[in-house]
């Protein structure tokens, strides 16, 4: 005879427990083979990348990421032979593939254009949607409602739609390709989220802190500063780090509004080419770059996902 | 002596009026927070609108700036209604946006259903399971381009494992019929974890009582199932479905790089004949005025199925 401990009468079977772990174990599996096989192809040689079968085994390589930051141009081995000693190992692949390195890659400023813009707009976005949310939150706002709705509404328009209009004006304006122009595009969609998730964390805040912080001789923008704002450090964080992921994963704003100095990653990755089509190994270099960041955040989120993706509509 | 200490409290305590005299009053504050952020949207989002409004009704062409712009009235809406390209694209969006809806919701319910149960480790495998869906569409679904490639692909060689059928012939890309599944497949392997989400916060938001009392009752548990737990979860099952439908019927950039709305235009859906149709063929007066017919689209059916949305949540 086993012991069993008292527990609820609706809890699970253990069996049911096992199956349904089983199921879930395998799902996560599968779901996450297409993650780990961008990553085991950014560490492959061109060669074994398309390799049939596809190879599950290989000698590792970095020769993706140095075509991920490097152009090369095709030379005559006599050429090659010429050429003092190779420096470093990216020199002396390429130089086995009869090609030399002819300078860096347009990889590294398009990334560093998605860290600016990202981080640019997110900074803006958080700025104004907390003085937004707290508005809307603590005091009477005449049609509030109907400006909340008019603040989500501009998320109904598809990205295209916006995007001619968008294309136009920053054309008079001059802001066409450039990062503030992306900054401000970015600002303006992050900021619905940003005003509608806050609100949501400023409202949970019990007014009788700021109440009693005034009837201690502070000013209402004392109050808000000294007691609300820390307060608040959890969801600012939180609504941050959305409004970071989407203006880092944006494409179709960036593919349609920026071709050259502002241009951010995801439009550039997918025009990574080699010799005879796509540079897959050095496709899936950038992309594994790209997606690490995003892979930290979900973790550090993973508490306040749900509410981050319905826009505050559901709570834990 | 009571009276006394109430007193002092209430001449301690400043009055509205005194907080005005200090710094700003609050209806100053309120406004001074919120409009940098309605002039932003009025700026970015709202006169756009309004001049894509008047784009719609004249045949402007945005790589002719300079040629003479004449108005049109309704011609381009009626062209439009007529054009049997829209509708066709109109079709594609439809088929994708009703397939990608009924998988994720099928499976992400029975994923939240199965977690639900608070196995051993399931917080882990969650987490897991909700990676795909915080990634750029587009840098992905540019590499299922690569899973998808015949023969080398991982996704054509794993097909062709299980079902005999020589790699070669998987063509998931470039085959009429394949294609449009193509797209489905990956926004399913992505969007699916976020109805699981929110499907299991509606599971677990069912108090365990209401199972207790139907357990008493000796309700089987397909019983349950049916008279509790579906009825119960229904009203953020119907969110996620919102969330989702909005999201795929303005569905562009994962498309965009899979298929480019091809072979030919089996997979255009309506973003991309917007694409096509305002940043290839510059007709920007025609393409606008499509956009509007979007919005309006997207904005009434939202509207209408926000409506049916609360009527479920007050049952």
């Amino acid at each position: 005879m086993s012991l069993t401990t008292a527990h609820s009468v609706v809890a699970p079977s253990a069996n049911s427990k096992r199956i349904a772990g089983t199921i879930i174990v395998l799902y996560a599996l599968i779901s996450i083979v297409p993650l780990l096989w961008i990553f085991a192809t950014s560490f492959k040689t061109p060669p074994d990348s398309i390799a049939y079968p596809p190879k599950v085994v290989f000698q590792p390589s970095i020769e993706g990421y140095c075509n991920l930051f490097t152009t090369r141009t095709r030379q005559t081995p006599e050429y090659i032979n010429s050429l003092g000693p190779a420096t470093g190992f990216c020199d002396e692949t390429s130089r086995k593939r009869n090609m030399v390195i002819a300078g860096p890659s347009n990889f590294l400023p398009r990334f560093i254009n998605s860290l600016i813009i990202a981080f640019g707009s997110t900074f803006c976005a958080v700025f104004l949607g907390t003085l937004s949310a707290y508005g809307f939150s603590r005091f009477k706002v005449p049609l509030a409602d109907d400006l909340l709705f008019f603040i989500l509404s501009t998320r109904f328009m598809p990205p295209i739609a916006v995007a001619i209009p968008i294309y136009l004006m920053y054309r008079e304006l001059g802001l066409s390709d450039t990062a503030l122009g992306m900054i401000l595009l970015y600002t303006a969609v992050n900021v619905s989220l940003a005003v509608w998730l806050l609100k949501g964390f400023i409202d949970e805040i019990p007014r009788e802190y700021e109440e009693a912080a005034m009837i201690d001789g502070y000013t209402r923008l004392q109050a808000f500063w000294r007691t609300v704002l820390p307060q608040a450090t959890t969801g600012i964080a939180a609504t941050a780090i959305f409004c970071l992921i989407f203006a880092w994963n944006e494409y179709a704003f960036a593919a349609l509004l920026t071709s050259g100095t502002a241009q951010t990653a995801p439009p550039f990755i997918p025009t990574i080419i080699g010799e005879g089509g796509q540079d897959w190994p050095a496709v899936a270099a950038g992309t594994t770059i790209f997606l690490v960041p995003i892979l930290v955040f979900t973790i550090l989120l993973r508490k306040q996902l749900l509410r981050g993706i319905t826009f505050g509509a559901v709570r834990k | 002596m009571l009276n006394r200490t109430a007193e002092n409290v209430a001449r301690a305590t400043p009055e509205p009026l005194a907080r005005k005299v200090r710094g700003i009053s609050d209806k100053g504050l309120a406004w001074l927070f919120i409009s940098p952020t309605i002039l932003l949207l009025l700026a970015i989002n709202i006169f756009p609108l309004f001049w894509a409004i008047y784009l719609s009704f004249t045949n402007f062409r945005a790589n002719r700036p300079n040629e003479v712009v004449k108005n049109l009235g309704f011609a381009n809406y009626q062209r439009i209604l007529a054009d049997q390209d829209i509708w066709i694209a109109m079709q594609t969006t439809a088929h994708f946006v009703f397939w990608t809806i009924l998988l994720q919701t099928l499976i992400g319910f029975t994923l939240a259903w199965l977690i639900d149960r608070k196995f051993r480790g399931h917080a882990f495998w969650t987490t897991i399971i909700l990676v795909p869906m915080m990634l750029s569409p587009a840098v992905v679904g540019n590499f299922w381009r690569f899973l998808y490639e015949p023969q080398i692909g991982l996704f054509a060689y794993a097909i062709s494992f299980i079902t005999r059928i020589p790699p070669t012939d998987i063509q998931m890309l470039s085959n009429v019929s394949l294609a449009p599944w193509s797209i489905i497949i990956v926004d399913t392997w992505m969007w699916t974890p976020y109805v699981m989400l929110i499907c299991l916060a509606g599971l677990r938001s069912i108090p365990e009582y209401i199972y207790e009392a139907a357990e008493v009752d000796r309700a089987s548990n397909w019983r349950q199932f049916w008279s509790i737990t579906l009825p119960m979860a229904l009203p953020f099952i119907m969110l996620a479905v919102l969330f989702r439908g909005i999201e795929n019927f303005k569905m562009f950039d994962m498309v965009n790089l899979l298929t480019g709305g091809g072979p030919g235009s089996t997979t255009e859906v309506a973003s991309i004949t917007l694409k096509r149709q305002a940043f290839e063929s510059w007709r920007t007066g025609y393409s606008s005025a499509f956009a509007i017919i979007l919005f309006v689209a997207v904005f009434g059916l939202a509207n209408i199925y926000v409506k049916a949305l609360n009527k479920v949540k007050q049952r």
